[in-house]
């Protein structure tokens, strides 16, 4: 695998052995000296079209424990208002070397383009409404050590709720296409306005009744809603949101024994997700953090650690 | 590009109705072929058609303003390549086209460097900015003589300004060309047919009713005008419905297609070439089949090209930041051909209607889409129907190489343009 | 992506056995003998065992020391992918585990090995104990030297010495994986 574009990049091989990799990447994090030599001599450029702090710092120490020379450039809203093209931008940066770009961008669909103008091997670290693949991964990493602590593994008929904005979501399409892989079954909980278009065909049951899909969940993935989208229209106020699509203490009462907590964050407490829910022994949410470095160590050593590149 | 003015003997040649005969052009008319000197030059068409040159209303040709894109005379060169012996110069300039003397401008330019005739669409609001009027009479009563009216780009979305528009044209038998658009339905980062495909892409989606709900609008205010509207580049099946609809209540409405939209559909967007991002988008197949079936039956009037050139650097960008547009001209009957003529669809004197004389007839064009017969100016397109060629957009006349059609294997129609006696292109 | 494991035995056809089950029990209870004397008992003493085979012959000398001693000693694994010099001209590697019983600072840590050959993967080995903590010493065993050393890495404890050409391959079967306990040379595959 050359690039990492979308979560449907990785057949079930390559899926589990970023996910059995990580583990042993995860092992680092508790060692004197965080560092292994596999990127050693490597460059990677973390290149950021939009902010993102918790993603940026975890590709960066990825890179860095790995020991990859690792570059973050904040390249926000600079090209297209400096009449620069995002083909040029890249290309420029391109020609200095780089082994791996890590590209974060606001719209959909531009780590693919990237991927098709550069020489270095490319990340999507979230591309607009489309896809993250590596939050998918660090998601199903969080989730799998869960299911391991209740003495389940694999994924195969577990229940993988996702709730919310799913239309502006781009981890909602990763996870979709992760666990269809992976074989967990996603169900999709959305107020009628934040569905995307053509969601029936994605292959999981769609509903607008989260109390129904929260009875048999085993994984409650909650996301971020924005406030802008209010402003859109897309529902009326924050508090009939959180009475239809959020985590609440009583919906956190109604999840079955042994059902866990995600967010990929940050997290709007009281809107998606109450206190009680956020902070709950069964949350997920702080793991998931953890666990981020560590798949993304993964995934670096995956497509970086050979000149074949084969996986 | 080889021109001459002086006298040529085409041999041999089919029209579209399939008469075969011979055509003589003499002082930039068609003359009796028995008339033709023994040594006059001829061009052998055994087995080509001759058909009238093609005429579209629709034409980005980008100067004044964005040289770099495209000129006058390398859109030109380029409609002749595609057989086309008349364009119709949009009105999206810098400066926009909202005045008398910017129609004249974009006039002489045609006059100067055109490979073809180029007949100049004024703006319909200053500076395409939909609140005021632009100099409407003006650039109607200039040496441009402009017709047709557009805001193309943008839809002159004011209800009362669509209104003022079409009963002011009225009067000097204009006609506004509407790009049917609601803005708020389809918003400014709309950029992909709402649909399956737009949903897992994760592009802002257009959905096809923002279009027709706009249509249904306009249709209506023709209606309560008595005015001319032309609907641009319909993309939808529920556009279609409603042409049919107010043509059947005999609102006077014209509408045009676009090879793009005959042919293409929304899933090449899935690797986000932004060379096929277009305003309208691409449409997904049943719409197609739709815009395909209205042109056979005539609720559908013409095929315009939306030729709209872009340089690179505007091209480069993500996809929702990318111009819209692709390039149309030299593509645009082999695309017909291909869509419409070869599946069986239409006829070849119905091409020849939907390609010349209607939009000859929309924009009030004397002199084009005329009949092949003596005494008529000599505005020929040789066709070749049964060569192909696999689209090579790096060979373009044009400026621009936002060509979606490279790679393609289509029909390579023609052979040789005419315009008003003189050979604008020949293979 | 997954590695086709370098120490699959091939069963090659012209393989034959030179170490044989008791033969191969009775190197590895000297070796046991021979650390501990070397050692001078078995206090701060730990085995790490490099991923395969040295794995399962760190656990089969600590089983023999405990026996020897009356109390455990400590084991781990060492596992050296990341480590390894020639990691980008091959294709990914799956990575194996590292297992560190509790710290090895002032330890004497014993890697254990099946073939010692090039010896890149102990120079991989130290590197990679490096980053893991400072040692006391460090000390190797090996069950077969076969000579054609690229580095200059001796091993402080060898089963047995092999005579061998460059492009034989020796294989150490070990019951646990393969079935049965031998040391077989053979020239099918590459060199081992």
């Amino acid at each position: 695998m050359r690039h990492l574009l979308s979560a449907a990049d990785l057949d079930l091989a390559s899926a589990q052995s970023i996910l059995d990799v990580a583990e042993e990447m995860q092992q680092v994090q508790s060692r004197p000296v965080k560092k292994l030599p596999a990127l050693r001599g490597r460059t990677v450029v973390n290149i950021f079209f939009e902010d993102s702090t918790r993603t940026r710092t975890s590709f960066e120490i990825a890179g860095k424990w790995l020991s990859a020379d690792t570059i973050n450039v904040s390249a926000k809203g600079s090209s297209v208002s400096k009449g620069e093209s995002l083909r040029d931008t890249m290309l420029t940066l391109d020609a200095m070397g780089v082994d791996a770009f890590v590209i974060r961008h606001p719209s959909s669909g531009a780590a693919q383009q990237v991927a098709g103008w550069v020489k270095a091997q490319v990340i999507n670290a979230g591309d607009g409404q489309h896809e993250h693949p590596t939050q998918a991964l660090l998601d199903a990493y969080s989730m799998r050590h869960h299911f391991r602590s209740i003495g389940s593994d694999g994924f195969a008929g577990k229940k993988i709720a996702i709730v919310g904005d799913l239309l502006h979501s781009r981890v909602v399409r990763s996870n979709v296409l992760l666990q269809r892989t992976l074989g967990g079954e996603v169900v999709l909980v959305a107020p009628p306005t934040l569905l995307p278009t053509g969601v029936e065909t994605w292959g999981c049951p769609v509903t607008s009744d989260f109390d129904a899909a929260i009875a048999d969940a085993d994984i409650v993935m909650m996301l971020r809603v924005q406030r802008e989208r209010m402003a859109g229209g897309f529902f009326p106020t924050e508090r009939e949101y959180a009475e239809g699509y959020g985590l609440t203490e009583a919906r956190l009462a109604a999840m079955k024994p042994g059902a866990a907590i995600c967010h990929p964050g940050p997290m709007n407490r009281g809107v998606e997700i109450s206190s009680a829910a956020a902070d709950a022994a069964n949350s997920l949410v702080l793991d998931q953090v953890a666990g981020g470095v560590a798949v993304r160590m993964s995934v670096l050593y995956h497509l970086l650690g050979s000149d074949e590149g084969a996986m | 590009m080889t021109t001459s003015n002086g006298s040529v003997l085409i041999t041999g040649a089919s029209l579209a109705d399939g008469t075969r005969t011979d055509l003589y052009v003499s002082d930039g008319v068609l003359a009796d072929p028995a008339s033709a000197p023994a040594g006059v030059e001829r061009i052998d068409a055994d087995g080509l058609l001759a058909l009238p040159g093609l005429v579209d209303l629709h034409t980005h040709l980008r100067q004044p303003g964005r040289e770099d894109a495209e000129t006058v005379a390398s859109g030109t060169a380029a409609a002749a390549r595609g057989g086309y012996t008349c364009v119709h110069a949009m009105a999206n300039t810098d400066p926009v086209t909202d005045t008398a003397e910017a129609a004249e401008y974009v006039q002489a330019l045609g006059e100067r460097d055109g490979h073809c005739q180029v007949r100049v669409v004024g703006a319909v609001t200053k500076g395409l900015g939909g609140t005021e009027l632009a100099e409407l009479g003006l650039m109607a009563a200039s040496s441009a003589g402009v017709r047709v009216f557009s805001d193309d780009g943008r839809c002159v979305d004011d209800s009362l300004m669509m209104r003022r528009a079409l009963t002011y044209v009225k009067s000097f038998d204009g006609v506004v060309a509407q790009h049917s658009q609601d803005t708020r339905l389809a918003g400014p980062g709309a950029c992909c047919h709402e649909s399956e495909w737009s949903g897992r892409l994760g592009l802002p989606g257009w959905p096809s009713q923002a279009e027709s709900v706009i249509v249904a609008r306009d249709v209506q205010l023709a209606e309560l005008t008595g005015s001319r509207l032309h609907v641009c580049h319909v993309s939808t099946a529920e556009s279609v419905d409603v042409v049919r609809w107010a043509k059947a209540r005999g609102i006077q409405v014209t509408a045009e297609a676009t090879p793009h939209h005959l042919l293409l559909d929304t899933p090449l967007v899935s690797g986000y070439d932004t060379t096929f991002k277009v305003n309208p988008p691409l449409r997904t197949s049943e719409h197609l089949e739709a815009v395909r079936a209205a042109l056979a039956d005539g609720t559908i009037d013409i095929v315009g090209t939306d030729h709209a050139p872009h340089a690179r650097q505007d091209k480069d960008h993500p996809f929702d930041v990318a111009l819209p547009g692709m390039i149309g001209l030299e593509q645009a009957l082999a695309v017909v051909m291909e869509v419409m003529v070869n599946s069986g669809r239409m006829d070849w004197p119905t091409l020849v209607e939907r390609m010349a004389t209607a939009p000859a007839r929309i924009g009030r064009v004397a002199g084009q889409g005329r009949p092949l017969a003596v005494g008529e100016p000599a505005n020929i397109v040789l066709v070749d129907p049964s060569a192909r060629a696999v689209v090579d957009g790096a060979a373009s006349a044009s400026r621009a190489r936002n060509n979606p059609y490279h790679g393609r294997d289509l029909p390579d129609p023609v052979v040789a343009t005419i315009w008003n006696g003189r050979v604008t292109y020949r293979r | 992506m997954a590695d086709p494991a370098p120490d699959t035995p091939t069963s090659g056809l012209s393989s034959r056995v030179v170490v044989d089950g008791p033969e191969l029990a009775r190197s590895l209870a000297r070796m046991a003998h021979q650390i501990l004397e070397a050692n001078r008992g078995a206090d701060d003493l730990v085995l790490l065992g490099i991923p395969t085979r040295g794995v399962f012959l760190a656990r089969r000398l600590a089983a023999l020391i405990a026996e020897i001693e009356g109390r455990p000693v400590r084991i781990g694994e060492l596992d050296i992918t990341m480590y390894r010099d020639d990691l980008r001209a091959n294709p990914t590697r799956s990575v194996g585990r590292t297992a560190i019983p509790g710290r090895i600072d002032d330890a004497v840590v014993v890697l254990v090995d099946d073939v010692l050959f090039s010896g890149r993967t102990i120079t991989a080995a130290i590197d990679a104990l490096r980053d893991l903590g400072r040692p006391r010493a460090v000390r190797l065993a090996v069950l077969v030297d076969r000579g054609h050393r690229e580095l200059p890495i001796a091993a402080d404890h060898v089963g047995r010495t092999i005579q061998t050409a460059a492009d034989e391959r020796v294989q150490v079967r070990l019951s646990e994986l393969d079935g049965d306990d031998a040391v077989t040379i053979g020239r099918t595959g590459g060199t081992r």
